[in-house]
């Protein structure tokens, strides 16, 4: 999925830096494109700058260099009329779904909808019915969000994010906290309205195997690059130190698990 | 001796340097302050064509506000009227009880007391509204959805609050009237005619009423100001928010007691108070 520029891929990252200081750069020379219709995973340890770069990709953020062209549109060039242009084709789901706590599970999907689609209450009605009954959650329209579980916030946060037809769907760390069943629904509606909607999904975690089921290419980062790449079966099959240690979950490897520190004798004041 | 000077020397550099980045702070937050004002001002569209959202806005900082605006205008009154009593009769001159009464809370404590605890009330609680939006992704979440959470958010809870405010002070200041007159009238034995009729013939409606709107809006226009900024520019934790929000209430406070000094300053000064 490293190829050139084309006008199939939804996603295209191409020698991107960036940094909050020049002097720390977050991500290094990152490369990578997206073809329509695919679910891909970012994944990598936390501070590997695998959410900087979803945000990159959301524009929320722009490239100190590089480029970075997503929805055929390089992000650098566009006002807000045409960044709001670009997200009105996306969606985003935020790791605690970040639900508005003040409307209803009913209002909390129809938000999108009624701030760019001028629809009668009917219409509006069966969409939000048509949006919660893909996540399952249509009986629970009346609910407020401080009333949900976190797997049912998740699956609100989900039809919202998908309430507009979106073409590019984001999700934030979509599986932290979520109990296996909560994780089955929440994968299986991940690959669902991904297909359904003919959209293309990126999405970005550290839970990497239940993650690798779900995807169908992986980028694998590390301290700002990507350091490996492929399918769920070539990233369980690789020799990469860091991928195995990772995808094996051990504490030894190239991610240590002692944080820098003094010599330990020293630190105690033990004589030698 | 000579190390002393040096020392001296040093650490009154230290005590400039620091005091030269505080000012250059506080001004850059102010412009950045300001910038957001004039944003926030440009992009209201949204809060006046669905002006269903500021409406909401109005209940919650100006109709749930009532209950403590009320109470303490009524007290302040009575007080008022107490403590004037006191003093007029003095001087033989306690039927001039209900233009003291009036005249303190039209001009000062009607828009001064009402914005004061506008501030702790409403002012406290969009910050801490805002900031918590902010901290749990609500914000970025709209953003994401292309709605400008400025529009959206900020902008009617400021609307909201400019046209709350001026209303609370004034209800403040009749609530106030009717408190002094239950003290001066009903309990002391004011004469109610020369109560209400000395009122009426020494309170302007130009120099004492206006003033006093205009005070009370140019308060409510500071104090939203402040709270829909801190909130908006609250580091998105527990803390920050938390300190955001007792910023907004220290700050407006302080805004308030000196807006009203320049206000007065320049009402009721040079023969122009009637």
């Amino acid at each position: 999925m490293q190829q050139a520029a084309s006008s199939d891929n939804i996603v295209d990252i191409e020698n991107v830096w960036f940094g909050y200081h020049a002097e720390r750069p977050v991500l290094r020379e990152i490369n990578l494109a997206i073809p329509r219709g695919s679910v891909v995973g970012i994944m990598g340890q936390s501070g590997c700058g695998k959410t900087t770069l979803l945000r990159i990709i959301a524009a929320q953020h722009l490239p100190t260099r590089g480029r970075a062209r997503i929805l055929g549109r390089d992000t650098a060039t566009l006002d807000r009329e045409g960044l709001f242009a670009m997200r009105r084709r996306m969606g985003m789901l935020y790791q605690f779904g970040a639900l508005f706590t003040d409307l209803s599970v009913y209002e909390n999907v129809a938000f999108p909808l009624r701030e760019h689609a001028d629809l009668t209450e009917e219409l509006l009605h069966d969409l939000v019915a048509m949006k919660l009954e893909a996540v399952g959650l249509r009986g629970a329209a009346h609910l407020t969000p401080t009333e949900l579980s976190g797997g049912m916030g998740r699956r609100v946060a989900l039809a919202r994010s998908i309430a507009l037809d979106p073409a590019l769907i984001l999700y934030d760390e979509p599986f932290t906290g979520l109990d296996p069943i909560s994780f089955g629904v929440i994968s299986r509606l991940v690959r669902q309205l991904n297909d359904s909607l003919g959209a293309t999904s990126i999405i970005v975690t550290h839970d990497v195997q239940e993650a690798l089921g779900v995807v169908d290419y992986v980028f694998f980062m590390a301290e700002g690059r990507v350091i490996a790449q492929g399918t769920p079966d070539e990233i369980r099959a690789s020799n990469e130190p860091f991928v195995n240690q990772f995808v094996n979950g051990s504490s030894s490897g190239p991610v240590p698990f002692h944080y820098p520190s003094p010599e330990y004798p020293a630190d105690l004041e033990l004589a030698a | 001796m000579r190390l002393e000077w040096d020392k001296l020397a040093e650490d009154a550099r230290g005590r400039l340097e620091r005091l030269g980045g505080n000012v250059t702070a506080l001004v850059w937050r102010l412009g950045y302050a300001s910038r957001f004002l004039a944003y926030l001002v440009m992009h209201s569209g949204t809060a006046l064509k669905r002006f269903r959202l500021t409406m909401a806005e109005i209940y919650f900082a100006g109709v749930l506000s009532l209950i403590i605006i009320l109470v303490s205008g009524l007290f302040v009154g009575m007080v008022l009227a107490l403590q004037g009593y006191e003093t007029l009769q003095r001087f033989g001159a306690s039927e001039s009880l209900g233009v003291l009464v009036a005249l303190s809370l039209v001009r000062e404590l009607g828009p001064v007391v009402a914005g004061l605890l506008f501030a702790s009330r409403a002012g406290s609680a969009i910050t801490a509204e805002i900031g918590l939006m902010k901290a749990t992704e609500q914000l970025s979440a709209m953003e994401m959805m292309a709605v400008d959470p400025i529009a959206r958010v900020v902008a009617p809870r400021f609307w909201g609050g400019v046209i709350s405010m001026p209303l609370l002070a004034a209800l403040f200041s009749a609530m106030g009237i009717f408190g002094g007159y239950l003290v001066g009238v009903q309990l002391i034995g004011v004469d109610p005619g020369a109560f209400w009729s000395q009122m009426q013939a020494a309170v302007d409606l130009r120099n004492d009423i206006l003033n006093g709107v205009i005070k009370s809006l140019v308060f409510g226009v500071a104090v939203t100001w402040i709270a829909v900024f801190e909130g908006y520019d609250a580091v998105p934790t527990a803390e920050g928010v938390s300190r955001a929000t007792t910023r907004t209430v220290v700050t407006s406070s302080l805004a308030i007691l000196a807006l009203d000094f320049v206000l007065t300053a320049l009402m009721f000064t040079g023969g122009n108070n009637g």
